[in-house]
């Protein structure tokens, strides 16, 4: 187990290195940054620009600014944002953790929903709560993500039932923590359904065909020919060699949230990652671009390693084929 | 015309005028369904073996779901010792099912990969709540036995084991609800030749320690042949012709008998033979 870990993570921070390497060469292959518009402002001497652009290291070689840039991290230092004059950390921190928090409460909502009508769909194929599944699933996956979110958006403003954007009330600070919970929740509620909503249906699609393919399987039939009643077999026994597939699609559908809710948060004006990469991108403020593709990055690889932790731990056939290698 | 003496060799299991269709159901469905048994009709004596032969794409497997009772028939019957099994409802089929248990063709897919060798045994006695958990380890110990496995093995899961102990605890799992019937889909076929005898030989000593019935269904005559007294040959979903073994392979009626004849490797050298006097 020990082994199989230590080799997971290994190959989770080559992969994060990687990751950090393109991010260098592909901002540097964007032509300006940051310091460029302001030699457009007459307010700005052009010493000043200069003098920055030294403190800055912008004007030193890629190489050299990537090794400094890897050698600050090593110490947890993310570079420096230009625009607000800050390290990156802590800007990065705080979205990231709204980030987290909507994603984490989508993911949960997404399988809990998930989860059962996949199963439910997949006990009764072909009878018509399946093809209702079926259906309604298919329709939300036509439908782009963004229309959904702008629809939803629309929806609210229009109705006025819910708040439309942002991530607390204006103005009025709740006073009690119920109060503040309910807020929170009030304003988590409209992008957090925008995403079950987008990630959901994909999810009820691959439960039901998991589902499908272990309740197709002889075990199965051998099972059921013993007299196992039928709902013990759909839960205790398909259910647990569907395991493998969903375990795998747990961390797959991380990957699939994460990027989903980087536009969502953009539409909702949610204030996670998704908005502050955004402008940090338009802005051309390297370091912050740097910083939260990593953190997206590093998420995502987080995620596929608890997959890959668990299907370690679900399945005996892995620990036996991976344990010693 | 039934007279005492066959009163009393009244047929085990007795099949009548099966059907079964697969429709595609759904959105515009009912169309362009297939019929996998059109009218199959047999009957089997108890401790003795019938031979259902055809070839893929002939219904057999789809006789093996239905006389397991794991798909339902459009119509036909299916009596079991008298008793009628096909309008029996789920619940009811929980108390029969342990009389008529199936072993199939491939042992890696139906042997569940994540139980051991012990759990895959004593799965019948927890599916129908039967016994004490040290009763359920003794029997699974006497059911190794009579399988030719070695219990040291228990512990490991079927992943661990080669095909033919595969099988054989395909075989321990069937025979752990003290059935009847046993329906061998297939069930030497995925098995190489020197393994295939040692199974077969399995199933006959078997067969004779218990009483058992076997419905021996394949596509291979030389194996049907060494197995059964009987023949059943299917053919597109219908009987095509049935008879004692020797007779049937000896003066075979049917296109399709002979097809099968043709294809048995073991007997194509004597037809070149005989085609040649």
């Amino acid at each position: 187990m020990t082994r199989y870990l230590v080799r997971r993570t290994l190959h989770a921070v080559l992969l994060l290195a990687g990751v950090s390497l393109l991010t260098f060469l592909f901002t540097a292959l964007v032509p300006g940054n940051y310091f460029d518009e302001m030699k457009m402002n007459p307010q700005i001497s052009p010493e000043t620009v200069a003098a920055l652009r030294a403190k800055y290291g912008v004007d030193q070689p890629l190489a050299f600014r990537y090794v400094h840039w890897v050698g600050g991290l090593l110490h947890g230092d993310l570079g420096f944002s230009f625009a607000y004059n800050t390290p990156v950390g802590p800007l990065l921190r705080v979205r990231a953790a709204n980030t987290l928090l909507l994603t984490s409460v989508a993911m949960l909502l997404a399988w809990g929903v998930a989860l059962p009508l996949g199963i439910w769909s997949a006990g009764r194929e072909n009878g018509w709560p399946d093809h209702l599944i079926t259906l309604a699933t298919g329709a939300l996956l036509i439908v782009p993500d963004l229309v959904l979110a702008l629809g939803l958006l629309l929806v609210a403003v229009r109705s006025g039932w819910l708040p439309a954007g942002g991530m607390a009330a204006v103005g009025a600070e709740p006073t009690t923590w119920a109060a503040l919970g309910r807020d929170y929740a009030l304003h988590l509620l409209l992008p957090v359904t925008a995403l079950v909503l987008s990630c959901a249906p994909m999810l009820v699609r691959h439960v039901r065909a998991a589902m499908l393919d272990v309740l197709d399987s002889s075990f199965l039939r051998a099972a059921r020919g013993h007299g196992i009643p039928p709902r013990r077999l759909l839960y205790g026994y398909a259910l647990r060699a569907a395991a493998n597939p969903l375990l795998a699609l747990f961390g797959f559908s991380i990957g699939t949230l994460l990027s989903g809710s980087l536009i969502i948060e953009v539409v909702m004006s949610w204030p996670g990652l998704g908005p502050f990469l955004l402008e940090a991108i338009l802005g051309r403020d390297l370091y912050v671009v740097i910083g939260g593709v990593l953190l997206s990055t590093a998420f995502l690889v987080a995620g596929n390693l608890v997959a890959d932790v668990l299907l370690y731990w679900a399945d005996p056939r892995i620990r036996a084929e991976r344990g010693n290698g | 015309m039934i007279s005492g003496a066959d009163r009393a060799m009244e047929p085990l299991l007795t099949v009548e005028s099966l059907v079964k269709r697969y429709t595609p159901r759904g959105f515009g469905g009912g169309r362009g369904g297939v019929t996998a048994l059109d009218g199959v009709s047999f009957s089997i004596a108890e401790g003795s073996t019938l031979a259902i032969a055809g070839a893929s794409g002939s219904g057999k497997s789809t006789l093996a779901l239905c006389l397991a009772c794991l798909e339902r028939p459009a119509s036909g019957q299916i009596r079991l010792a008298g008793r009628e099994l096909t309008t029996l409802t789920e619940t009811q089929l929980r108390a029969v099912r342990p009389q008529m248990q199936l072993v199939f063709q491939d042992p890696s897919s139906s042997l569940n990969p994540r139980l051991t060798a012990f759990e895959i045994v004593t799965e019948p006695f927890a599916a129908q709540s039967r016994f004490s958990a040290s009763e359920r380890a003794a029997r699974a110990r006497a059911l190794f036995e009579r399988a030719g496995l070695s219990f040291q093995s228990a512990t490991r899961t079927a992943a661990e084991f080669s095909g033919g102990q595969r099988q054989r605890l395909a075989i321990a799992r069937a025979l752990a609800l003290e059935p009847r019937v046993l329906i061998l889909d297939e069930a030497l076929s995925g098995l190489d030749a020197s393994v295939q005898a040692q199974v077969a030989n399995l199933l006959l000593d078997l067969q004779e320690a218990s009483r058992l019935t076997f419905v021996f269904i394949t596509h291979d005559l030389a194996m049907a042949s060494r197995m059964a007294d009987r023949i059943a040959v299917l053919d597109r979903g219908r009987i095509a012709e049935t008879g004692p073994m020797d007779e049937v392979l000896r003066q075979p009626a049917h296109a399709s008998t002979r097809a099968l004849i043709a294809a048995t490797p073991q007997w194509k050298a004597e037809l070149r033979q005989q085609a040649d006097t």
